[in-house]
């Protein structure tokens, strides 16, 4: 179908064009769109059989008309040039430069959708990342490989979280060949622009590639804009031996996206109006992350949403939750109360922690410590919810010392604010120093050695 | 009977024009690539096709070839240790042909077609054989020993057969019937959809022991019986899951990935070859078959995932041998389905899931079972199933979980807020039942213990007395309680925290024999009762909770399980001195 154009669109709806006398469009095939006042638009065939193509636009579809817009199949399907020249460098949505510089000019053309990983091809992803936050590091850990969302809700501090993972994310021991890529899905150009400044005054944006899509941008170009960014990624990790985090934001756009062509297309809904299949494309984004046996790169995947009304059943954040090797979720209460970052604890998740630590990872101790505090404050937790009611002095002795533990471990572990780094130690120090409150038979998670080799005890014995 | 064309496509689904004498269900080859499909509705020479395989760059006008065939399974010895895709292709293989990333439109057995396997037979030129009949045994593992049976509908003599070195193409022995001669190889086929059949299907009477505290006590599943585990993300299920496919005392074991992580597949892949059986000392990986769809694979495969696990599962079921299923997710797999039929433009059903959802659910689970298997001789083979739910924001009204929970008898309740607290595994005891439990406690009575059966009842109350008595201190505050209440809420927590919390991780906690499940439920229970008796007289509930035996009662599950005896009867000795001590302090 190469090469020809067509000029018989017979209907527009919405982001969809449907072109007629198309006989063998490809399916996912590119298309070239003129619009009658010159224009150029891209797009990509949906729906093809003989005699009719639909193609979803990747931009507005204004003034474009049924009889003077041009329609050309490029015979190919989405691709993209990759080289090492993409670091340090800004685009748009579609992988066009927004920095004035030069087009990416590469022999080396790749699939934009990639074909998934062989499961017997991966390598159990097992390095821990640290990334100097002690609710994290300590309690969530991140590897390398991971896809680890963070689960956020509108006015939450969660850009100022991801920038810092970004700053600070180091392997221990490991000399790095570290790079950045940014996926920004209908963010506002604040926003953007705070993570710009961030990797520049961190001195990463030389090292980092930044795919933009702003709000003001066609929000169809956000089906395209993830994909950009991590076949970018695994280029960096997979030919050139990067370890690449990925961080893409806001994915909820990118649902929303999802759900306005399906709408189009006049589907039938799944839940709440977003389309059956939105688990399989959404896997499609995020199984792009991981390791490969013989490889030496990795890609490790960081994607923010905003759950809408903070629901974490709303399907956006229970598919990813679903898909996602754990998640960081945000908590309003926390923000409320001052604590940077507002971590909930209890209701964030890393599925890959205990392969990245222990001896010879992190300490030895770590798991059961982790347990221990995770116990403690859940504990604390209720005793608060109690004390609410009952009063603090109607509390047992025991849940008396649980709150305490668990005010402590919020105000000395959790909050750490933007400009602290803690190492490992520092962060499994703070978690011991908090449970010298209990005494060794409340500590029924740890092994008693590590109780007696690394418990901070005022008193001998036990407080 | 002619090739035919590709008229359209949408995403998996393909419409194909000019198959002339094509069947449902058959098995197709669409375009250049030469993808794999699967007719599911026909209309004059129309046939509609989910693909197997992603659809991006084919055009309208490419070729369609009809195999002629349904989605079979090449099922012989070599299917132990297998990872498969979700149509029966080995993913070694086919890393090894086509690279890390996988590729499309390959072609690649099953089995090992060149691998010499040594068929050793059991009966002689002349018997007379019916169908089932095992005719010869090949060591596929050092674990199992492969069964080479007459297929269902050969009745006849057996007029050759001899021992050897036979590849899986390779044929064995002939059988005379009625009307022909009939070759028999060392492999056969067998259509996925179709379950196999069995003479009689038998109550499910023994437990399948797992080794998880939580579920061999209070909710066991029997061997041949069902069970489903739904759970929100997080909540646990795969670590649940593996823990049964690590643990569960059954012959064979298949795993069915059914749409989930890539990296999760993986830790079982590196995990499994290095476990052994605790009771064979063996690699657990020669009792396993994995099937691995996982959710970046295309979603017709996913749908056929399923099937292909429960068809080998039956196969072993069919030689005699226990074998459990676990899937992970049927949610996954129900959602394929309801993307094909959101495709096929069908009327959908409850949440957008075809109105057939509850029915082929329901198929799924009826083809496990205990049952007395098609043969002359009397054979018995289970197959028990375990399915995963996940449904959407943990709520266990939507329809696959209340579609699974019709059909199976073990409910496993997740709960979410107790995997926040990281109580693991995080099973629910007030929700999760079994309906299997009253019919085995006869075989708990003979196997493990007299008291057994009261024992678990004695707990269940404890616990739910527990619940009761948590909502009035939430009223009141915990020192308002009275002493006998407070005791109770102590053998609660002890139950909670030294028998149902178990580690996954922990060398020694991850597996519990039924004995050592046994001594320490009891154990607990005896001081429950002499903490109860205790208090009666007078003593308090804090000066009991600092005794050396309370510490002693929470060190039993991380003591290996030749020890366990020895502790025990310490613990015993130290709480009898204990309370006895307690008992002057208290009376002078």
């Amino acid at each position: 179908m190469s090469g020809v154009a067509f000029k018989t669109l017979s209907k527009i709806a919405g982001p969809l064009i449907f072109v007629e006398g198309v006989d063998n469009a490809a399916y996912g095939e590119m298309v070239e769109i003129k619009l009658p006042n010159g224009e150029r638009r891209q797009g990509q065939v949906l729906d093809t059989r003989q005699g009719l193509a639909v193609v979803q636009v990747f931009g507005p579809t204004l003034g474009m008309t049924t009889s003077g817009t041009t329609t050309k199949f490029t015979g190919e399907t989405a691709m993209m040039s990759v080289s090492d020249e993409m670091l340090g460098r800004v685009f748009d949505g579609l992988g066009n430069p927004r920095d004035n510089g030069p087009k990416i000019v590469s022999k080396q053309k790749v699939d934009l959708v990639g074909s998934g990983i062989n499961p017997y091809a991966r390598e159990e992803p097992s390095e821990f990342i640290q990334t100097g936050m002690s609710n994290i590091d300590g309690m969530n850990t991140l590897v390398r490989g991971q896809k680890l969302p963070i689960f956020s809700g509108s006015g939450l501090p969660h850009n100022l979280l991801a920038a810092q993972i970004a700053r600070q994310a180091k392997v221990l021991g490991g000399s790095e060949n570290f790079s950045v890529v940014f996926a920004a899905i209908g963010i506002t150009s604040e926003e953007s622009n705070f993570f710009i400044k961030q990797f520049e005054e961190s001195g990463a944006l030389g090292r980092t590639a930044l795919f933009l899509n702003l709000s003001s941008d066609p929000s169809m170009e956000r089906i395209l804009t993830p994909r950009l960014a991590l076949t970018t990624a695994e280029f960096l990790a997979y030919e050139r031996d990067m370890h690449v985090l990925v961080i893409i934001t806001d994915m909820t756009n990118y649902c929303e996206a999802l759900r306005e062509i399906a709408a189009a297309r006049e589907e039938v809904p799944g839940r709440r109006g977003y389309p059956g299949y939105m688990y399989t494309d959404l896997s499609s984004l995020y199984e792009r992350a991981g390791k490969i046996k013989g490889r030496h790169g990795s890609v490790t995947q960081i994607p923010i949403l905003t759950m809408p009304a903070d629901d974490i059943t709303h399907p956006i954040p229970d598919l990813t939750g679903y898909i996602t090797e754990g998640q960081i979720v945000m908590s309003r209460d926390l923000h409320r109360s001052g604590i940077h970052p507002p971590v909930d604890v209890l209701t964030s998740l890393s599925r890959l922690m205990n392969q990245g630590i222990g001896k010879g990872n992190t300490r030895e101790d770590h798991r059961g410590l982790a347990d221990q505090l995770y116990a403690a404050y859940a504990q604390g937790k209720d005793a608060r919810s109690l004390a609410a009611i009952v009063g603090e002095e109607a509390l047992s002795d025991l849940d008396k010392k649980f709150l305490k533990v668990a005010n402590n471990f919020e105000r000395k572990f959790v909050d750490q604010g933007m400009d602290e780094n803690r190492s490992i130690e520092q962060t499994l120090d703070i978690g011991w120093e908090l449970l010298s409150e209990l005494s060794d038979s409340e500590m029924n998670r740890i092994k008693p050695e590590f109780i007696a080799k690394y418990g901070k005890r005022t008193t001998p014995g036990g407080a | 009977m002619t090739d035919g064309i590709v008229s359209r496509i949408s995403g998996p689904v393909v419409l194909a024009s000019g198959l002339e004498g094509a069947q449902m269900f058959d098995v197709v080859r669409i375009g250049e690539l030469g993808l794999v499909g699967e007719i599911i509705r026909l209309e004059g020479n129309k046939a509609t096709i989910q693909v197997y395989e992603d659809t991006t760059g084919l055009r309208p006008g490419e070729k369609v070839i009809n195999t002629k065939r349904p989605l079979s399974l090449q099922l012989g010895p070599g299917l132990l240790t297998s990872i498969y895709d979700g149509i029966q292709r080995p993913l070694d293989v086919l890393r090894a042909q086509s690279g890390d990333f996988i590729s499309r439109g390959n072609v690649i057995p099953a089995l090992d077609q060149t691998k010499k396997w040594d068929f050793i037979p059991v009966k002689k030129k002349g018997d007379h054989v019916f169908p089932g009949e095992i005719i010869g045994e090949v060591q596929e593992t050092p674990l199992i020993m492969h069964k080479i049976m007459i297929p269902y509908n050969i009745e006849g003599e057996l007029t050759e057969i001899s021992e050897g070195k036979y590849n899986v193409n390779e044929i064995v022995g002939s059988v005379q019937t009625n009307s022909s001669k009939v070759e028999i190889g060392l492999s056969s086929w067998w259509t996925v959809r179709v379950p196999r059949p069995v003479l009689r299907k038998l109550p499910p009477e023994e437990p399948l022991l797992t080794g998880q505290r939580v579920l061999d006590t209070f909710f066991p599943v029997a061997k041949g019986g069902t069970a489903a585990i739904p759970g929100p993300f997080g909540s646990g299920k795969t670590v649940t899951q593996q823990q049964l496919a690590k643990w569960a005392d059954s012959n064979v074991i298949v795993y069915v990935g059914c749409g989930e992580r890539g990296n999760e597949m993986t830790e079982v892949l590196t995990t499994f070859p290095k476990l052994e059986d605790p009771k064979s000392k063996r690699p657990l990986m020669e009792r396993t078959i994995l099937v691995a769809n996982t959710s970046n694979m295309p979603v017709a495969a996913r749908e056929a995932s399923i099937y292909t696990g429960i068809t080998m599962g039956e196969y072993y079921r069919d030689m005699g041998y226990g074998v459990a299923l676990m899937a992970d997710s049927t949610s996954r797999w129900a959602e394929a389905l309801r993307e094909i039929s959101g495709r096929l433009e069908e009327m959908p059903g409850e949440e957008g899931y075809p109105a057939y959802l509850g029915r082929r659910l329901a198929e799924f689970y009826e083809r496990g079972g205990k049952a007395v298997v098609i043969s002359p001789e009397e054979r018995i083979g289970s197959l028990t199933l375990v399915g995963a739910v996940s449904p959407p924001g943990g709520d266990f009204s939507e329809p696959v979980s209340q579609n699974t929970l019709r059909v199976t008898r073990v409910f496993w309740a997740l709960d979410a807020s107790l995997a926040s607290r990281r109580h693991f595994p995080s099973i629910n005891w007030l929700t999760s039942y079994s309906l299997y439990a009253d019919n085995m406690g006869e075989w708990y009575k003979n196997n493990v213990g007299n008291d057994w059966v009261a024992l678990r009842k004695e707990a269940l109350e404890i616990l739910q007395r527990e619940s009761e008595l948590q909502e009035i201190v939430q009223l009141v505050g915990y020192d308002a309680l009275p002493e006998p209440e407070k005791g109770v809420l102590d053998t609660a927590r002890s139950i909670r925290e030294d028998y149902l919390q178990q580690s996954a991780y922990d060398e020694v906690d991850t597996y519990t024999s039924i004995k050592k499940q046994y001594l320490l439920l009891r154990t607990i229970l005896e001081f429950g009762r002499k903490e109860s008796d205790a208090i009666k007289k007078g003593a308090t509930s804090s000066k009991i909770g600092a005794l050396e035996s309370r510490k002693m009662i929470s060190r039993i599950k991380w003591t290996k399980e030749d020890q366990v005896g020895t502790l025990v009867a310490d613990t015993f000795d130290t709480m009898q001195k204990e309370f006895n001590t307690l008992m002057i302090e208290v009376t002078t």
